[in-house]
């Protein structure tokens, strides 16, 4: 028989809709899912009793009739979640002892609608990362792996529990925060789809702030219409965040199979590298070829300023990251170290509570807002960031949308760039400039390498007009044709 | 730009993390790594340009909200994290003599 975690979200919608299984037999699916992928370190917390408790409830609201949109739907949830009574930990030892006592206000909504907490998800600490091996908690292992079987795959980062375990079937869809790329690239080194809305369509609420003028939460699912099912549920005006948007949301599973007939695909110049791979262009050219099979005008565009997004990003997250990491002091909650005197306890929590990667941000953060450097690097930064967003406003005049790679490469090994912070702050030099112009962009699955590894193709949509991404993005996926991993060598 | 072992210090010092000497060793190769890395920035003519600190909603503009209190009495919600407290009060070390 089908193991029922085998079903995509919106099957095993339809399946609780016409009662062909309940919701209960669903999350015990999960559950044993869960239980037995422990190999690939995608879950920090294991919420089986809450997810069964859950599941037991949608069956009684399926049985009167008073099901919600997304009733009896197992997720996982990034640890970057603040989820009431559940520990999370941002994957740092800083909060390996912290229990909210309040609810995200995007895990809130989707609660609302009836999803269940399947368990919380691993990832880079604090969201700083690429390649999920920053967590204190040990690195996720991709369940994807290259032609050798032997090198152990990083899943991406930040968000790599949250793109492994959708990957691997363990939960019919995840959430995950996007800072400069932690959604998207995950989703691509995963075969997954992921999508960060606009700044300002989801609160933020109740998720751990790394950078508050760059973070956002989205969904990633195994398909583009799971993905548009589940962000109309986590988008909603919050008062609680003054950053978030008053816009009406539309049910973003209307776009999905809508012509793209007449809209026009922007390619940006700027974004062939050197040394990028052939088979990058490759799958790159391909895309355009479905889109312009659909009706789609392709059209080449220029984005000037985007050799600087990298440099730009690593000063004003870091610096943002800095301010925000400032609440870690051993006194209200999370680590803490013992000492007669303040100054010492401040700087014993500190250096204990945060790992390298968390360390090297504060600093770096902390010595661009410095006296004396504010303007050389901070305010540079910010007016780097206005001529970025104005690229993106003046192509966006000409094209619908705009279409790249979302990453340079496919996932690589673990290790490999562990030692090296420049060469893995590289693999983010598509997904990044998206973030700094607030910008909503998606990854989807379009091809798998030489290497046996999935490779992603990024599109990026004007402010708030998600539902012309899931559009293109839906036919990308129909052209694609990606077929998900058939081998589960991880399972025990 | 770049930044020496002393400079390395105080950061730490204004970040309130500490270093073992080996770990500066290591920190002032990433640091300048990364400070040389991100001076390209100097090559672009930023003259007339103004900074974004945000790109929330502009055409929405913030929302602002009456000042008014409708939320609290979480008392010991909100300390029930903290690893020392005393009827409801934070505890720190002695901050004055």
């Amino acid at each position: 028989m089908t193991k029922l975690n085998e079903f995509c979200l919106h099957e095993a919608r339809e399946g609780l809709e016409n009662k062909n299984f309940t919701s209960r037999e669903l999350v015990l699916d999960h559950i044993e899912a869960m239980e037995s992928s422990r190999k690939l370190n995608a879950f920090i917390t294991e919420t089986p009793e809450i997810a069964i408790k859950s599941a037991e409830k949608s069956d009684i609201n399926y049985s009167n009739g008073s099901n919600a949109r997304l009733e009896g739907i197992p997720l996982g949830v990034k640890d970057m979640f603040c989820t009431k009574g559940v520990l999370t930990t941002a994957s740092s030892k800083m909060l390996s002892n912290f229990i909210p006592p309040y609810e995200s206000t995007v895990t809130e909504n989707l609660w609302n609608d009836g999803a269940i907490l399947l368990g919380k998800l691993n990832n880079d600490e604090f969201a700083m990362g690429s390649s999920n091996e920053t967590s204190f908690y040990g690195p996720v292992i991709n369940p994807w792996q290259n032609k050798d079987k032997i090198t152990k795959i990083v899943p991406g980062g930040s968000s790599g529990g949250s793109s492994a375990s959708v990957a691997a079937n363990i939960g019919l869809g995840s959430l995950g925060t996007d800072t400069g790329g932690s959604i998207r690239q995950p989703a691509s080194f995963t075969g997954t789809v992921g999508l960060k809305p606009t700044y300002g369509r989801c609160s933020r609420w109740g998720i751990i702030a790394f950078a508050s003028s760059l973070d956002q939460a989205g969904p990633i699912t195994r398909n583009v219409r799971d993905n548009s099912i589940l962000l109309t549920s986590m988008c909603s005006h919050d008062p609680k965040d003054t950053t978030s948007s008053s816009r009406k949301v539309p049910n973003f599973e209307n776009a999905i199979g809508r012509s793209i007939k007449g809209l026009k695909v922007g390619i940006p110049d700027e974004f062939i590298q050197d040394g990028m791979s052939d088979e990058i262009l490759n799958i790159w050219n391909k895309g355009k070829e479905w889109l312009e099979k659909s009706g789609a005008e392709i059209i080449n565009i220029s984005l000037p300023n985007t050799k600087y997004a990298l440099p730009c990003y690593y000063i004003i997250a870091p610096a943002e990251a800095s301010s925000n990491l400032a609440r870690y002091d051993g006194v209200r909650f999370g680590h803490s170290v013992k000492s007669s005197d303040i100054n010492e306890m401040y700087k014993l929590t500190r250096s204990e509570g945060f790992g390298n990667e968390v360390k090297r941000r504060i600093m770096i953060g902390t010595y661009v807002l410095s006296s004396g450097y504010y303007d050389a690097y901070y305010l540079k930064a910010q007016k780097v960031r206005s001529l970025i967003t104005e690229d993106y406003n003046k192509a966006f005049k000409d094209v619908d949308v705009i279409l790249t790679p979302s990453t340079p490469s496919s996932a690589f090994g673990m290790n490999e760039k562990s030692d090296d912070p420049l060469s893995m702050y590289l693999n983010d030099i598509f997904t990044v400039p998206v973030n700094l112009a607030g910008l909503p962009a998606i990854s989807v699955p379009a091809a798998i390498d030489y290497n046996g590894l999935p490779l992603g193709l990024q599109l990026i949509g004007r402010p708030f007009e998600e539902e012309t991404i899931y559009s293109f993005a839906s036919i990308i996926e129909e052209s694609a044709n990606f077929k998900n991993i058939d081998n589960k060598w991880w399972l025990k | 730009m770049s930044v020496d072992k002393d400079d390395v210090i105080k950061i730490a010092n204004l970040s309130k993390i500490s270093f073992k000497d080996d770990e500066i060793e290591k920190f002032l190769v990433d640091l300048n790594q990364i400070i040389n890395w991100v001076d390209q920035l100097t090559e672009v003519n930023t003259d007339k340009v103004l900074p974004t600190f945000s790109s929330f909603d502009n055409d929405r503009g913030m929302k602002r909200r009456k000042d008014n209190v409708n939320d609290g009495n979480y008392r010991n919600e909100i300390t029930m994290n903290a690893p020392n407290t005393d009827e409801g009060f934070f505890l720190v070390p002695k901050v004055i003599d």
